[in-house]
Formats: C-alpha cells, sequence, structure tokens
C-alpha cells in the first residue's frame, strides 16, 4: 500500500497536458450517457442503461496511460469515459445501446456489452470479476509469444465485485505470474443497493493488495488529478516489471446501480459528504484554476460534445434493427457443425 | 508396440505443441509432475514455457484460456477432475462459450476433462459433465470411446476455433490399449457403429461403448444382433446415424454413465422419438447411473453406474416389448 500524498511519484506524468484531455473525455461521457439515460427513461431503449456518474474521472484516469493498439483494456459498465479515451468510437457506443444491426455485436447483445478483442478490448460478461483472468490470460499469451514488450492490461471492478471468488483467482494467478495488469477498484459505496459495510469487512480494499503480493495505491476518485497521479504511477510500474498493481478510488456512485434504480438507500448525508463530490464539476473548476480552460473553452468543449453525441445517436437510431429471419443462428464458428444444432 | 488411452491423449498433446508454437497446456500439477494422471509427463521437459502450472484456480485458467485464445493461441486447459470443472462453469457457458456469438471473434480453447467413475472414486472425482457442457450455445463437447479417438479427437479440438469439452474417461486411462496410433479418423461430430446387428440399437459414448459391446457379446450367444453406434461427440448429435441405425433394427436404448435427469440419453431418446417415430417397433429405452451422488465403495459403484449386466437386462426388455 502506498500514498501517493506522501511519497515521490516517478511517472512521466505531464498534468497540464493529461488532466484537459481526460476532462474532455469525462465530459463526453456524462454527455452522452445523460442523453442515453434520457432516452431510455423515454421507453426508447429496452434492458437496462447502467451509468458512470460520479466516476468518469476514476474510469478515463486508468485509461489515461495507456496506449491503445498496444494495451489491453477490459472496460465494465461504468466506463464510458475509459473507453472514450481509449478510442471507442462514440457511434460504436451509440449502436449498442441503440440496438443498430451494424453494432459489433449485431443485436445479439447491447448497452455495456462491447468491445472490440482484436484491438485489445475484451467484451464483457454480466458476472463480475470475469474479466481479471481474460486480460491476465491475454497478456500471458503476448508473453509466450515473445509479443508482450512493455504492454499493460488494465480492468476495472467495484467493491462489490471484490467479494466475487473470480477476482481473487484472478488477481492471485496474476501475481503468480508476474502480469503486468492493473486493477482499477472504484468503491463508490454500494454495490447496486448493498453498503460496503455489508461486502466486506477490512478496513480498506487497498489493504488487500499485500495479501496478493502486490502493490496498492489509494487515489480521490472524485479528484481527477489525484487518479491521474495514482494511475500514472501503477502504470509505470507495470510496465516496468512491477507485476499487478491494484488502484482504489474512493467515490460515491452519482446515479443508481442502473436508471431504473432511484438510489434512496444512499444516505443524504454521504450524498453531501466528500465523497459524494461531483468528480466532472470539479474537474472543471480545476481546470478554470490552473487556466487550463477558460469559462468559454469549458463552454466550447461542452458543446462540441453536445453535438457528437446528437450526431451518433441520430446515425445510430437510423440505422436498421437486426433481422430475425435473416440472422445467422449459429453459436459455433466452425464450418463443419453450422446449421447442425438448431431445435428440431 | 501397444498404446493405452491415456498413452493417446500425451501423444496428442505432444504433437499438438510440436505443431503449433500458439498451443499451450495450463492445468495444476501438470509441469514438472507430469499431471495428476500423468497425461502430460515429460511435455514440460519438452515444452517448459508451454506446459504451465496453474494455482487451484479453475474459474482463472478458463478466464486466462479464453483471454489467450483471443490473442490468438490454442490453449489445452487440464482440469485435474471433470468434477471440478463447476468451478469454472461461469467462464466455460458464459465466457468461452458465448464469445463468438457475442463478437464474432472465435474462442479456440480445449478443456481436457478426466470423466467418469474408477471403484473407490467416490462422489467428486466421477463425474460425467458431458451433458451439463452440451446444453449452452457454443460448445462442442467430445467423449472419446477408444485409443484412436482418444488420440484424433484431442487433435480436432485442439484446431477446432470453438470451445471444446473433452471428456476423456479415466477408467479407459490404462487398460485400454491399441497397437498403433491412427492414420485417418472420422471427421468430428460423426458417429461411428461400433458394432453391426439387427435386432436393436445401442446408442451410447465413451466407457459405457465397452459395456454395450460386451452386452452384444453375451446376447450373441442367445442369437440376438446387437448394433452399437458409439456417438463419439455428443454435441454435435450425429442423428443421421442413429437414425440410420434405427430404421434397421426398428429398437434402440440410450445409454449413458450421466446421471438420469434430462442429458444426453433423454436428448437422444427425444430427438428418435420425434424424428423416427415411424421406425420404432417398441417404445425407447434409456438406460443411465442411479439419480444419486456417485457412491464410494466399489461395490455400490458397480451398482451405481450401467454395467454389461445391466445393458444386457435392458436389452432383454427392449427385444421382449
Amino acid at each position: 500500500m502506498a500514498d501517493l500524498a506522501t511519497q515521490t511519484v516517478d511517472s512521466d506524468l505531464n498534468l497540464s497536458h493529461a488532466f484537459p484531455e481526460a476532462f474532455r473525455w469525462m465530459v463526453l461521457a456524462r454527455t452522452f450517457e445523460d442523453k442515453i439515460a434520457s432516452i431510455y427513461r423515454s421507453g426508447k431503449i429496452v434492458g437496462g442503461v447502467y451509468v458512470g456518474r460520479g466516476q468518469e474521472a476514476f474510469s478515463v484516469a486508468l485509461t489515461s496511460p495507456l496506449r491503445p493498439g498496444h494495451d489491453v483494456y477490459s472496460p465494465l459498465i461504468r466506463d464510458m469515459a475509459g473507453r472514450a479515451a481509449f478510442g471507442e468510437p462514440l457511434l460504436e457506443a451509440a449502436r449498442s445501446y441503440m440496438g443498430s444491426a451494424l453494432s459489433a455485436s449485431i443485436g445479439r447483445d447491447g448497452n455495456v456489452h462491447r468491445g472490440n478483442p482484436k484491438e485489445g478490448i475484451p467484451t464483457m460478461i454480466s458476472h463480475l470479476g470475469a474479466m481479471i483472468s481474460v486480460v491476465a490470460g491475454m497478456l500471458l499469451a503476448r508473453r509466450l509469444k515473445g509479443t508482450l514488450g512493455d504492454a499493460v492490461g488494465a480492468t476495472c471492478i467495484g467493491d462489490g465485485a471484490t467479494s466475487t471468488g473470480a477476482v481473487h483467482e484472478a488477481l492471485n494467478m496474476a501475481s503468480v505470474e508476474k502480469l503486468p495488469l492493473i486493477l482499477a477498484i472504484a468503491n463508490n459505496q454500494f454495490a447496486y443497493s448493498t453498503p460496503t459495510s455489508s461486502q466486506f469487512a477490512c478496513a480498506d480494499l487497498v489493504d488487500r493488495a499485500s495479501a496478493y503480493g502486490i502493490e496498492g495505491i489509494s487515489v480521490d476518485g472524485t479528484d481527477l488529478a489525484d487518479c491521474l497521479r495514482g494511475f500514472a504511477e501503477a502504470t509505470r510500474r507495470a510496465r516496468s516489471g512491477g507485476g499487478p498493481q491494484i488502484v482504489v478510488g474512493k467515490l460515491l456512485r452519482l446515479a443508481g446501480h442502473g436508471e431504473h434504480d432511484d438510489a434512496t438507500y444512499v444516505p443524504e448525508t454521504m450524498r453531501c459528504s466528500e465523497i459524494g463530490q461531483d468528480c466532472l464539476l470539479k474537474a472543471r473548476q480545476h481546470m478554470l484554476t490552473e487556466g487550463w480552460a477558460s469559462e468559454a473553452d469549458c463552454a466550447d468543449i461542452e458543446k462540441q460534445a453536445t453535438l457528437a453525441v446528437e450526431k451518433a445517436i441520430a446515425t445510430a437510431g437510423s440505422e436498421e434493427t437486426p433481422d430475425p429471419y435473416a440472422h445467422d443462428w449459429n453459436a459455433l464458428s466452425s464450418e463443419a457443425f453450422r446449421n447442425q444444432e438448431d431445435a428440431p | 508396440m501397444s498404446i493405452t488411452y491415456l498413452e493417446a491423449i500425451r501423444e496428442a498433446q505432444s504433437k499438438a505443441l510440436a505443431d503449433d508454437p500458439n498451443v499451450f497446456i495450463y492445468g495444476q500439477d501438470i509441469g514438472a509432475f507430469g499431471g495428476a494422471f500423468k497425461a502430460t509427463k515429460g511435455l514440460y521437459e519438452k515444452f517448459p514455457d508451454r506446459v504451465r502450472d496453474a494455482p487451484i484456480s479453475e474459474d482463472a485458467m478458463i478466464g486466462a484460456a479464453v483471454g489467450a485464445a483471443i490473442e490468438g493461441m490454442r490453449p489445452i486447459i487440464e482440469m485435474q477432475f471433470a468434477d471440478f470443472s463447476s468451478v469454472a462453469f461461469n467462464q466455460i457457458v458464459n465466457q468461452a462459450a458465448t464469445h463468438y456469438w457475442r463478437t464474432g471473434i472465435p474462442c479456440p480453447i480445449t478443456v481436457r476433462l478426466p470423466s467418469g467413475g474408477t471403484p473407490g472414486s467416490g462422489p467428486f472425482h466421477s463425474q460425467c459433465m458431458e451433458t451439463i457442457y452440451a446444453h449452452y450455445p457454443g460448445t462442442v463437447v467430445m467423449t472419446p470411446a477408444t485409443v484412436e479417438d482418444a488420440y484424433s479427437m484431442l487433435l480436432d479440438a485442439v484446431a477446432i476455433d470453438d470451445p471444446v469439452l473433452f471428456c476423456e474417461h479415466k477408467f479407459l486411462y490404462y487398460h485400454l490399449k491399441a497397437d498403433a496410433l491412427p492414420k485417418r479418423a472420422l471427421p468430428p461430430g460423426r458417429a461411428r457403429i461400433a458394432r453391426s446387428g439387427r435386432h436393436a440399437t445401442v446408442v451410447t459414448y465413451s466407457a459405457m461403448v465397452h459395456e454395450a459391446l460386451r452386452a452384444a457379446e453375451s446376447l450373441q450367444a442367445d442369437g440376438y444382433e446387437i448394433e452399437v453406434v458409439d456417438l463419439r461427440c455428443v454435441k454435435p448429435l450425429d442423428m443421421d446415424t442413429v437414425l440410420g441405425s434405427v430404421a434397421r433394427t426398428g429398437r434402440v436404448l440410450a445409454l449413458g454413465e450421466a446421471f438420469p435427469w434430462g442429458g444426453v440419453t433423454a436428448e437422444v431418446i427425444s430427438r428418435v422419438a420425434s424424428e423416427g417415430f415411424h421406425l420404432l417397433d417398441a417404445a425407447p429405452a434409456r438406460l443411465n447411473a442411479r439419480d444419486t451422488p456417485i457412491p464410494y465403495h466399489p461395490d455400490l459403484w458397480r451398482f451405481h453406474r450401467p454395467t454389461a449386466s445391466s445393458v444386457e437386462s435392458a436389452i432383454r426388455n427392449l427385444i421382449r416389448d
């Protein structure tokens, strides 16, 4: 465990560059998810909508030091900001929610279940903790093939997922294999409605790092600069052979578990506390205070985001939806086995 | 020269590792120790990077295999016992088996499942898991009954671009022998006629093929000619061969070592009844293990699973009908 406030950080983080860049992605993610939530409430998106409101700083900071096309990144449900920053086209996100036949899954899955495995972005399943070992396997494969170089793999879970056996197995395995894996743990205080007091009994999730023989960093998840510093350091350590890293961000989910959930279980005192601060508003203020942007610049960033979101959703919404009659109903890729197992 | 079922599995892995640098084996105690059953004995010495010991983490082993497959590798995962694959159930059925469907990217992993009962193995080292995995879309489930198939089908499994559950039977490991490894084999997904006959068909797979063959041999003395169909793969299920046989005999017994509720034998009966009802001269019959956990004591165990004797009784009932 390490507290970055009390130690020298030796990473190549240039905050004046990384922060404004990250801020833009946060604005885009918030704008997009606000719009998606609004469409969901109007009944035009079916299934679930799970947003990352309040977690954008932590999400984007994980991907900030990553190199798309070089590193592995496995986003989870509250990672719209990280996905955008890692290069996911906004249109892909819109297609997934709008059920476009042109979405990566051709309508077979939706919302946050999207990725691009060939580009190092595995596609998440809903079972929490299950993606960590997948990332470990991708890194292991690259090591076996001699192509790993200084690539790292990053993925995210919440406080609730830390209770699963899958997380334990994967972290332990990654540590045994000394893989350059960075696990972001967003402690957003609630797993659906379950508070952390019913989820774990250790003082702080970062304390678990030492049990795996790995390093852990704590950050203020509402503070973009702190998040950027934490992930820059964790990534530097992983890239330079330091093995797996965990970064625990303390924050509050500023939304329900999904948009169907009004989150009345969150006490008002918690909403009004330090962890209840909106990371986006804080980051915006920081932009102004540091002189990295003027009020007009921020307004322009927000306007550009709105335009991009409107365009992506309009495009995706006008595209064809999947045709069940013309659909390929084969779950196996092997040519020899296709069209054999449909219901008699 | 003679080669056992277990040696055939080892030889197939050795060949797969030698032929393709993208193949690696991951499992518990499989490295220098050579595996709980010695199915990887000597392979670590030849391929030290690609025969890797795993922690006791079945879930993470399959998750890692999926990740490696995404990166273009073709992992073989050895479960120490098929029974323990239940720990990896989520990764097998939700991660691996859905991957191609969700992403369009195939997931070529082979999961070796040392399956089935042996005397004294008890409830947690004896299970047959083929039914569970065959139930899920996106899987191929192989159940080799012969030394030749253990070899050729394991090589097929590694070559197939989809997740393959390779149910190798522990009871056959040491005592089943062949003169040589096969040069040619039936394609995966094709059943074979293990014994020809005209009075009844036994549709079975894995170790039960041998119980069926013994029962057929015994019935031969009474003039009954029993056809035995070895499914080889339970998924895909080769109904053409099954229905072809039932068309010749008019009677069918579906035989399996797994638990009786649902499963491969129920699937066979269901399909014969719906697709070949007109071929039947008698109600189709099923024989499975008993509907209890698998017992430890050898005397109880022999009574729990189908044997040549109980298969023979079932066939006699079927013919008498």
